[in-house]
């Protein structure tokens, strides 16, 4: 089923004479392949299409949400998602007032994927296995390739209607060497809007890893307590998002006063070298997490949350912005159409300062560099973020590699103890991010080098 | 009894081919192919500040083409059921690339009797799953009033259906009902989560245990205390057990890992890996339970597989694949979801209970640690049974007794030494999310950091 006029005319049809105060239907169409191996075993390579739609209805007080595969009576799922609604009830809900949009956005795209074979896409991947299972004390490795072409249609009862089609490619490659008993293991994830070039000519960074790898075996492993950590871009990118990122997404408080009273525009959260922002089209328009328009027709747009310390801002699907007050950001978003817009970040970084990363290791005398990432997980108060890697400072100098460590934080004490800003922004855009089942959704996150002071690290 | 299908629903999609349609196509394709089909349908009610929502509605349908060409598999999936030509195009297109194929699909199969299917679920009204969900609101705000509650009560059906050209052939229905709630309580800067929830096959109308489990984290959490860095004891609750001590067993158990050399159990069954009083079984015949099924995602009978029998690493676990390579046989525990290929996984997990009441597990410890929920566990080094977590929730006990929560700590250590250095296992388990069940397992060593 084509994503042509007729499917326009289909759409708007149902959408028209409908009781309710808001309605909402996204169609979406998408091809995708992946390619994964398990030391030089190739295990899985796929093809997957789908096609499927959802309703959302706002109707008397509720929501209501539809979804499903057959599009053969989209009328019928209007009227199943306003029941729904209805069944809900209860006071009013606002959405704040946005533009109708009518739009067509093609595809970001560098070197498209879906223009390079499958045959291709191996070649391009089988150095990368060869390299590390040839690398002595290596005992397996995984390489995991996945790219997806998603053409959405989203159109609303206010006069909405956009067409926006996006490529979405991620690489994840790990080695692992054992000895014994002791396994250790050593990745990194990258992903990019549209651009098949990025996973290309990787084999220095496949070495990389398969020498990190065979290199924890013999690392020292690190004692648990407090220290003052350097964090390279990459996992001061984790950081933020888990830290302050997800507390900043309005869903999490717009219906608990007492959090509004926590996070209130204006309270200080760390020194005035601190900031941080939020946005589809900052740093720039061609990230994982970039777009024109989120899933609820609003444009993408930069947020400040964190100006010299200081909250100054939040991210708002149209409902949260309306009952706090404040403007739509352009952050409701979905995993695809099965699920309903969330409040979700796009692009979150730390705002580069005016210290050079030199700066920040040279009067540490006793701390740990800890780069790359593993993972990162926030309740809100409490978070906590993994690294890749971890290394000694002594009396300011990089000594020796240790074991991964775990690192975590408190929201209302770990950024005050940013005690360093670095000049040196880069942005990750390997894995994503996951909230209420939708998981992996393509977001970036970054930062310059930054130093924390007193951060917990667990260890034996 | 054996038998071989069981209830059905009705594909909603009619106009769309069956799964024997889809295979028909496939066949002329490959040598061997099979077809795997799964249609599903939920209705979760969501609450959040105290009160309903939302009410969806999900149907899904969608399909994955497996077939075996000039000894390659090949691979595809959709859910727009109605191009079957471009899905059996593209599984045949992703052949020459596959993997090698180790294995022939299986052909008919006795299959064990498994219901996992209760009518009654689907005869639950939104209105009746509205008002189940506001008597947990309401039982919990008037234990605590400053308790904010979200969750959702959720019903669920789904039916899958396997064909292959060896003449491997299953369908059965599952249905599915979940009660899941969090309370939230703020106190300055301090938040305060918790959580529990229920799965079931049937439908739930009490919701009196998930209550009294959320009140008893409420009333433990109560008193804040904090502990220094060092070792101690730590009681794990049934909900914490799955990612400190299960998943980096299961990964060492996994024979996708063990046949690669990255399981530290790799070349150890028949040795004793753990404390004698430590069991675990994997076991997807038993009935009416969420997570059972009659047949793995690969048309093979499962089959209760015990996987540690007083201490001792009895099984790996095998998808037909992975056990091709290996040179087993698969165990029944090939998974999937539509839009991969199987791998090894378990199905219903259960721990052996112990002997210990967690009351006197309580009593006997001068310092340690309870802990029921964690942050992060499972993102550090699990295939070498690393854990280190913060604690989200748990409480610290003094002299024997529960003297309120402990934040900013975290918890580190290895899978298999702290299985090695256990106090006891608990007496009584509990489910954990319809595909696990655990008691508490005390474990006598473990570091615990906190910010001073």
């Amino acid at each position: 089923m084509p994503m042509d006029e007729r499917m326009r005319q289909r759409i708007e049809a149902a959408l028209k004479g409908v009781d309710a105060q808001y309605v909402e239907i996204h169609v979406e169409e998408s091809r995708s392949s992946n390619v994964r191996y398990r030391g030089r075993e190739l295990e899985e390579i796929g093809r997957s299409s789908a096609l499927g739609g959802n309703v959302r209805a706002l109707a008397g007080g509720g929501w209501g949400f539809a979804s499903f595969n057959d599009l053969s009576d989209l009328r019928a799922m209007v009227d199943q998602a306003v029941r729904s609604a209805k069944v809900v009830g209860g006071d009013r809900v606002e959405l704040a007032e946005v533009p109708s949009v009518v739009d067509h956005v093609p595809a970001v795209l560098g070197l498209d994927p879906m223009g390079v074979s499958l045959g291709d896409k191996k070649r391009v991947l089988d150095p990368y296995v060869e390299i590390m299972m040839s690398t002595p004390g290596v005992q397996s490795s995984s390489v995991g390739y996945s790219d997806a072409r998603r053409h959405m249609v989203y159109a609303n009862s206010e006069g909405s209607y956009i067409d926006q089609e996006r490529v979405d490619v991620n690489l994840r490659i790990a080695a692992m060497a054992r000895d014994g008993g002791d396994v250790q293991q050593s990745g990194i994830s990258l992903g990019s809007l549209g651009d098949f070039a990025f996973v290309q000519d990787l084999n220095e960074s496949a070495q990389e890893v398969a020498d990190k790898a065979v290199a924890l075996l013999k690392a020292p492993q690190v004692k648990g307590g407090e220290y003052t950590v350097v964090l390279d871009p990459i996992l001061a990118g984790v950081f933020i998002h888990e830290a302050f990122g997800h507390l900043s997404e309005a869903d999490h408080i717009y219906a608990e006063p007492r959090l509004q009273e926590l996070m209130a525009v204006g309270r200080k959260f760390g020194g005035t070298h601190l900031n941080v922002k939020d946005g589809a089209t900052v740093p720039r328009p061609t990230l994982r997490g970039s777009y024109l328009y989120d899933d609820e027709g609003v444009q993408g747009q930069e947020t400040d949350l964190i100006r010299e310390g200081i909250l100054v801002g939040r991210l708002h699907s149209r409902e949260t912005a309306a009952k706090l007050g404040e403007r739509a950001t352009g952050n409701a978003r979905a995993l695809n159409y099965r699920f309903a817009p969330i409040v979700r970040m796009t692009n979150t970084f730390i705002v580069p300062g005016t210290a050079t990363p030199d700066d920040l290791f040279a009067d540490v005398e006793d701390g740990l560099y800890v780069k790359n990432w593993y993972g990162g997980m926030t309740s809100m108060e409490m978070f906590t973020f993994s690294a890749g890697e971890a290394y000694r400072i002594r009396n300011g100098q990089i000594e020796e590699l240790c074991r991964p460590v775990m690192l975590s934080g408190n929201v209302f004490s770990t950024l005050h103890n940013i005690d360093g800003v670095a000049n040196d922004l880069g942005m990750n855009e390997g894995g994503g991010c996951g909230k209420a089942g939708q998981s992996p959704l393509p977001v970036s996150n970054g930062s310059p080098h930054i130093r924390i002071r007193e951060c917990l690290i667990g260890g034996a | 009894m054996p038998h071989r299908g069981c209830v059905a629903i009705p594909s909603e999609n009619g106009s769309n081919p069956s799964p024997e349609q889809i295979l028909e196509r496939a066949m002329a394709l490959g040598q061997q192919a099979e077809v795997f089909h799964v249609v599903a349908s939920s209705t979760p009610v969501h609450f959040e500040a105290n009160k309903i929502k939302a009410v969806d509605t999900n149907e899904s349908a969608a399909a994955a083409v497996r077939l075996i060409k000039d000894g390659r598999v090949g691979f595809s999936s959709t859910s727009d059921l109605a191009d079957v030509t471009a899905l059996v195009e593209a599984a045949l297109d992703t052949a020459p690339y596959g993997a090698e194929a180790k294995f022939d699909f299986p052909g008919a199969t006795e299959f064990p009797n498994v219901p996992v299917y209760d009518a009654a679920v689907e005869e639950a009204t939104t209105e009746e799953m509205a008002a189940l969900g506001q008597r947990v609101v309401d039982e919990l705000r008037a234990y605590w009033d400053a308790v904010q509650v979200e969750g959702g009560v959720s019903r669920s059906t789904s039916t899958v259906t396997l064909v292959n050209s060896n003449g491997g052939h299953f369908s059965y229905a599952r249905s599915g009902f979940r009660i899941g709630f969090e309370g939230t309580v703020i106190r300055g800067e301090d938040m305060l989560f918790t959580f529990d929830g229920e799965s079931s096959v049937h439908r739930i109308s009490d919701p009196d245990a998930i209550i009294a489990s959320i009140i008893r984290q409420l009333g433990w959490a109560t008193e804040s205390a904090t502990v220094e860095n060092k070792t101690m004891p730590v009681i794990l609750m049934p909900t914490a057990v799955p990612s400190i001590l299960l998943n980096p067993l299961l990964a060492g158990l996994n024979g996708k890992t063990v046949l690669q050399g990255t399981s530290p159990l790799a070349g150890r069954l028949g040795e004793r890996i753990t404390d004698p009083r430590f069991s675990l079984t994997d076991d997807a015949t038993l009935p009416y339970i969420p997570a059972s099924r009659m047949s793995d995602d690969e048309g093979v009978a499962t089959r209760r597989l015990p996987l540690i029998e007083a201490g001792v690493a009895t099984t790996y676990f095998y998808d037909l694949q992975t056990a091709g390579l290996a040179g087993a046989a698969s165990t029944g525990s090939g998974e999937r979801g539509v839009g991969s290929l199987p791998g090894p996984s378990t199905g219903v997990l259960l721990v052996g209970e112990g002997d210990a009441e967690l009351d006197d597990l309580i009593a006997d410890v001068d310092e340690g640690l309870i802990v029921e929920a964690l942050l992060g566990a499972g993102q550090s080094n699990i295939l070498g049974g690393d854990f280190n977590a913060n604690v989200l929730l748990g409480y610290k006990i003094q002299d024997g007794r529960v003297v309120g929560r402990v934040k900013n700590t975290m918890i580190s250590g290895n899978a298999y030494t702290a299985l090695n250095d256990l106090i006891a296992v608990g007496a009584k388990g509990r489910w954990v999310r319809g595909g696990l069940y655990t008691p508490a397992v005390a474990l006598a060593n473990v570091s615990v950091a906190a910010n001073g």
